[in-house]
């Protein structure tokens, strides 16, 4: 005896909103293309690629933090101190093969080492990765107050190593962050680490009742988020050949934006990292705007911000309307 | 020793008392000559006036943020608001905006602190009516701040020649820099709302329990509305200060990376960084505190830059002090005795 | 009593907390192809005898075993690989995944290194088939109805350990026909040979589809009976510590003669969200209005919509003829109403303030942020009720969270009092209390009511309600099932109706 029960129409969340993700970012290079000619050709996305790879990795890494509900506000610290530390070691005559495992190693503890205070400890994770952006910008200030550039040769050839067609340049390491992607959706989606991330932000205590690793993929996160931070910073310092204390200030919002314009819930348990990357291109193309238009280069990080403040509103609102429809469901007293 | 007692169940006493110990280890280290005060044209001069005179900014913020963390949230657009107060404020004494005010300095103070007004009420909407978590909300005005100063000095670094304007920051009163009278004077308009009013009593209990607050009738969304305006405002005057000092608003640089400081400051005071009971003379304490070690590392010539490091490792450990979970663990440790079964918490 | 089809054997079992003792010496049997309900009212204990069966709390002392096996289980994983498996209340799945695969998490099958997507829809299509629920499984589980969640929360249990299954409070959000057809899905499983343990407080729902009965009390093992031979009333009575035979208690009140009879709050067809359906209620001046149910029931319901916490989604309320807002409590409490909310620790103590900022709370809410209650004034006030309560501290700036359970509650009700409202509303002010605070806050009541003010009073415990409600009414299953005045309320009439009898005692089977 079958039952047939229908799905209550429900606004998914997850199908429709990297619809409007992509959606937006069509619509804003149309704006640009409409606006100048120039700005419609095949060099202008492939330079938004070029210019945003390392947001893209970093983006990524801190989707991970954010899908389990947490938040990383050092990673802009890390990806300064890795640019910072390597040209220092780099101008010490240690080779680049030995530099960037190393830098590589050092985000991955340093985000597994908050990620473990923040889980045995229940410390609350804006504090403890704020404290973890000081303590890294002031290693970066400890090694060097000023730009140190970087003159190996390695780095100068990843520098310009690049695939030239019709008038179009793709540097290699638009492909190291293509290769983060494609990592990121695969483990995603096809591995069980990957959903318990998302067990995790859906229902943290749910998660737990069902026998869930829960703390372990807490602290694997943060170690993402950390180690994604550091090959940012590499390969930030593959595009400017140089470190210094006070560059990336505030990228962490750029982070989070793209990720929450891309589809990600602050509250947990939605997102994509293909929504994500398209948050990176969309401030990118704000930012060319910005550009074509002769602003004043802060005018990206307010439009930026507003788009947020936008999408975070409209994600709350989506929230309050799917909650009263829960209450209607049942109130129950908990027994004692 | 029974008023030692006393004072010791003040929240602010042991930070009070360290604040003097390093002081005096200062005092020590320097062979005495860091207690010295010099009277140049009445005024008071000395590396103890400089703390004070330096540690204005920190004393202000500390106050507002002491309020932002009593009801467990938190601001780090502090450093951002400061800046959009000097954009303000320079930009209304150079004439370049408003010229109908005449570069009038007071008109250009009460807009430089209005535009932090209106700042820390956009982060209470956020907050309390839209209930984003405290740390986005406050990030967005950390980042679109900036931008929003250098789009009020049209993206240049105004400079101001005002007399009138820079005895806000290196004026004398009394022979005591001024800065200290504006810190003891908004502290005191501060410490009279909360006592005076319900204000403190309000605060303290949605900090505690916001549900039971609710219960007893208790508007918490406007406690929280308050406390983030009241922490705008008090960013935009320490904004004033640090601009008056410059002569000129930077955009780039003014408030840069206080908001740690300010936290910072809070929790050394004792201020749970959960939520809960607070004390604004305890977190000044903390603020002298950080600023005396500030000066000090600077004038034993350490690096400057070791200090962020140094006040990251102290927040993390008050952190791990105010956690259960830790000191049950360290409990547990540490004591021997039988292996009891511990209940979990569910 | 065959021990070859015995499932799970619990004896003496006993767990404490500190300051209090949860479980003490009770034992719990289940047999294969047996549904076995679990009763008992607020704190009997009943949770944490699952939690301890489950993995999720340890025991301190007794033995648990297994098909004769002796078990420990630490954690959930712990149980699931045992075989035993839970339902909760709250759903405890993971909204934001498909139903497919919240059925698999944890142990998704994977080929060639990969989760294998196609074979966790194919598998678990043909899992629900088995429970007649045919959906799309790759639709997210925030979808569907309540109803249809617990069907997957059950699928995935019995697929994951098919022994033992325990539901807890499972039909709390269901609609009657939902519930049936869980009752179907529960009989299939039984005759599958699992072993069923449902926990609930629907008195109907034990009568239509258990085998056998426990009931806890405060802690202790009452007893186990056969569903089949146990009276409604007699199952009640065990439930609240009360035999039907020995019941002669009878109201002390008068009840107010009518006509005089002032109305105070009208209460029209209420309906809340999700909770009280079509109530009608109306509270007189001066007299004290008893609210009885079983947990559940919807007695706290009423009352929060009365305070404002909840909104009113049908139906009106009018207090003193004019139309309560509802709309929080503050409004609520400048017209004079107040509210003991039953759970004092997270509802009403404010624990880090000292005793006496939490007595001038509510006070101090009503006037206003701006008109702060002096110093001096509110050590006068905390000192009167202190006095007048009995509160037993040594200064008025105790932190409250230090008191006992008793004296907290009297420092709730002291805020209350000094609001000196027209209603005072008390949600089981004497639960969790030692014999003689209970008694010291029964008298307080009815001091209060003799000197006119209107109490709303909700309790457990007949008795105490028999001493002072003047007229009582009585739900059972979010409706209002009876009412009863003066001399009407005895203790027998007021249990027949919470069980489901008619008046005169006799016992009737669900209808």
């Amino acid at each position: 005896m079958s039952e047939q029960v229908k799905s209550q129409k429900k606004f998914h969340i997850k199908n429709i909103s990297l619809l409007v993700t992509s959606l937006l970012f069509i619509g804003l290079f149309s704006v640009g293309a409409a606006a100048y000619p120039k700005f419609l050709s095949l060099s202008t996305f492939c330079n938004l690629l070029n210019d945003g790879s390392y947001l893209i990795i970093a983006s990524i890494g801190i989707t991970f933090v954010l899908l389990t509900g947490g938040i990383d506000i050092s990673i802009s610290s890390t990806i300064a101190f890795t640019c910072v530390f390597s040209a220092f070691l780099l101008r010490t005559g240690v080779p680049a093969g030995v530099v960037i495992p190393l830098v590589l190693l050092i985000g991955l503890l340093f985000g597994a080492l908050m990620g473990f205070m923040i889980n045995a400890y229940r410390l609350q994770p804006f504090i403890v990765t704020l404290a973890g952006q000081f303590f890294m910008r002031g290693l970066c200030a400890v090694i060097s107050t000023e730009s140190i550039p970087i003159t190996d040769d390695f780095y100068k050839k990843m520098a310009l190593t690049k695939l030239s067609f019709l008038g179009a340049k793709i540097y290699f390491y638009v492909f190291i962050a293509a290769a983060v992607l494609i990592a990121a959706m695969f483990t995603l989606k096809f591995t069980r680490f990957g959903r318990t991330v998302y067990a995790v932000g859906g229902n943290e205590q749910s998660a737990s009742l069902m026998g869930l690793p829960v703390g372990r993929t807490k602290v694997t996160v943060y170690a993402i988020s950390g180690f994604c931070a550091a090959l940012a910073g590499v390969v930030f310092s593959f595009y400017t050949l140089a470190g210094y204390s006070l560059q990336n200030v505030g990228m962490e919002m750029d982070a989070i934006s793209s990720a929450v314009i891309g589809g990600t819930l602050l509250t947990g348990g939605v997102g994509t990292v293909i929504g994500t990357t398209v948050g990176v291109m969309i401030q990118g193309v704000i930012q060319t705007i910005v550009t074509y238009q002769n602003l004043n280069t802060w005018w990206t990080k307010v439009f930026s911000a507003a788009l947020l403040c936008l999408f975070i509103v409209i994600q709350r609102m989506l929230a309050g309307r799917s909650e009263k429809r829960k209450d209607i469901r049942g109130k129950v007293e908990k027994a004692a | 020793m029974e008023k030692i007692k006393k004072l010791s169940k003040y929240q602010g006493f042991w930070p009070t008392v360290i604040f003097i110990a390093i002081l005096l280890i200062n005092g020590i280290i320097s062979g005495g000559t860091f207690f010295d005060i010099k009277i140049v044209d009445a005024h008071l001069y000395g590396r103890l006036i400089d703390i004070l005179r330096n540690g204005s900014k920190l004393m202000l913020l500390a106050t507002g943020m002491t309020f932002v963390l009593a009801t467990g949230g938190t601001d780090i657009s502090v450093g951002s608001v400061m800046a959009i107060s000097g954009a303000i404020a320079c930009s209304i004494v150079d004439g370049r905006i408003l010229p109908g005010a005449g570069q009038s300095v007071q008109a250009a103070i009460l807009l430089a602190i209005l535009g932090g007004v209106v700042c820390g009420a956009w982060n209470g909407f956020l907050v309390s009516k839209v209930k984003i978590q405290p740390i986005v909300a406050t990030m967005i005005l950390m980042v679109a701040g900036r931008g929003i100063a250098q789009l009020i000095t049209d993206g240049k670094i105004v400079t101001v020649n005002s007399d009138a304007y820079y005895f806000i920051n290196g004026g004398y009163i009394l022979g005591l820099p001024f800065p200290l009278f504006i810190v003891l004077f908004a502290v005191a308009l501060a410490i009279l709302f909360t006592k005076k009013t319900a204000f403190g009593l309000f605060l303290e209990s949605t900090g505690c329990n916001p549900v039971a607050s609710h219960f007893a009738g208790i508007n918490v969304n406007r406690v929280k509305w308050l406390v983030y305006t009241f922490c705008g405002a008090m960013a935009a005057v320490a904004g004033l200060i640090e601009s008056a000092g410059i002569k000129g608003a930077d955009c780039n640089n003014a408030g840069l990376f206080m908001e740690l400081d300010a936290i910072l400051a809070v929790a050394i005071g004792g201020t749970s960084l959960n939520g809960g009971r607070f004390s604004v003379p305890a977190s000044l304490a903390g603020a002298l505190i950080i600023q005396s070690i500030t000066t000090s590392v600077y004038a034993m010539g350490v690096a400057p830059e070791i200090t962020s490091v140094v006040k990251a490792v102290i927040v993390i450990c008050i952190c791990l002090f105010q956690s259960v979970e830790f000191k049950e663990k360290m409990r547990k440790r540490f004591s021997a005795h039988k292996p009891e079964r511990m209940a979990k918490t569910a | 009593m065959s021990s070859e089809n015995m499932l799970i054997q619990m004896t003496h079992i006993s767990k404490s907390f500190p300051g209090v003792a949860a479980l003490d010496d009770v034992p719990l049997e289940l047999k294969s192809g047996e549904i076995h309900a679990l009763l008992g009212e607020n704190g009997a204990g009943k949770s944490t005898l699952i939690k301890i069966l489950t993995g999720v709390e340890e025991r301190d002392g007794g033995s648990i075993l297994l098909e004769g096996a002796p078990i420990f289980p630490k954690s959930p994983q712990d149980a699931q690989r045992l075989g035993i498996s839970t339902v909760y209340q709250e759903v405890n799945l993971c909204p934001n995944l498909s139903v497919a695969e919240n059925i698999y998490i944890g142990r998704e099958p994977k080929k060639r290194g990969s989760i294998d997507w196609k074979k966790i829809n194919r598998d678990s299509r043909a899992l629900l088939d088995r429970f007649s629920l045919d959906i799309d499984v790759t639709k997210n589980l925030d979808s569907y109805s309540v109803a249809v969640q617990q069907m997957v929360a059950i699928a995935r249990a019995v697929d994951i350990s098919a022994k033992v299954l325990i539901l807890d409070e499972p039909t709390s959000s269901l609609s009657s026909v939902e519930v049936e057809k869980l009752f179907e899905v529960m009989n299939m499983l039984k005759a599958q040979g699992m072993g069923i343990l449902f926990v609930t407080h629907f008195l109907d729902q034990v009568y239509a589809v258990s085998d056998t009965i426990t009931v806890l009390r405060n802690g202790r093992y009452v007893g186990t009976y056969a569903t089949k031979e146990l009276p409604r009333t007699q199952l009640v009575g065990k439930m609240l510590g009360k035999e039907y035979a020995e019941l002669d208690l009878s109201s002390e009140k008068e009840e107010l003669i009518g006509g005089e009879r002032e109305r105070l709050l009208e209460m029209k067809q209420a309906c809340g969200p999700g909770t009280i359906s079509n109530i009608d209620l109306n509270i007189y001046k001066g007299e004290v209005l008893g609210i009885s149910g079983l947990l559940g029931s919807g007695r706290s319901e009423i009352v929060r919509l009365i305070f404002g916490i909840d909104r009113l989604e049908q139906g009106e309320m009018k207090l003193n003829g004019e139309k309560l807002a509802g709309k929080g409590p503050l409004p609520a409490i400048r017209r004079g109403v107040a509210f003991c909310p039953e759970n004092r620790k997270t509802e009403g103590i404010i624990g880090e303030l000292s005793i006496r900022e939490n007595i001038i709370l509510a006070l101090q809410a009503k006037r206003g942020m701006l008109k702060a209650i002096s110093r001096a004034q509110a050590e006068r006030i905390a000192d009167k009720y202190i006095k007048m309560l009995e509160i037993k501290t040594p200064s008025q700036d105790q932190r409250a969270k230090n008191l006992s359970g008793g004296n907290q509650q009297k420092v709730i009700l002291a805020r209350w009092l000094a609001t000196d409202p027209q209603l005072l509303m008390l949600d089981e002010p004497t639960r969790g209390i030692d014999v003689g605070t209970k008694a010291e806050i029964q008298k307080i009541i009815v001091g209060l009511a003799e000197r006119g003010m209107t109490v709303v009073f909700i309790s457990s415990e007949i008795d105490e309600m028999l001493r002072c409600c003047s007229r009582m009414i009585v739900l059972r299953d979010r409706k209002k099932v009876g009412e009863l005045s003066g001399k009407e309320i005895a203790e027998s009439a007021v249990m027949s109706l919470i069980a489901g009898g008619v008046k005169n005692g006799e016992d009737k089977e669900a209808v």
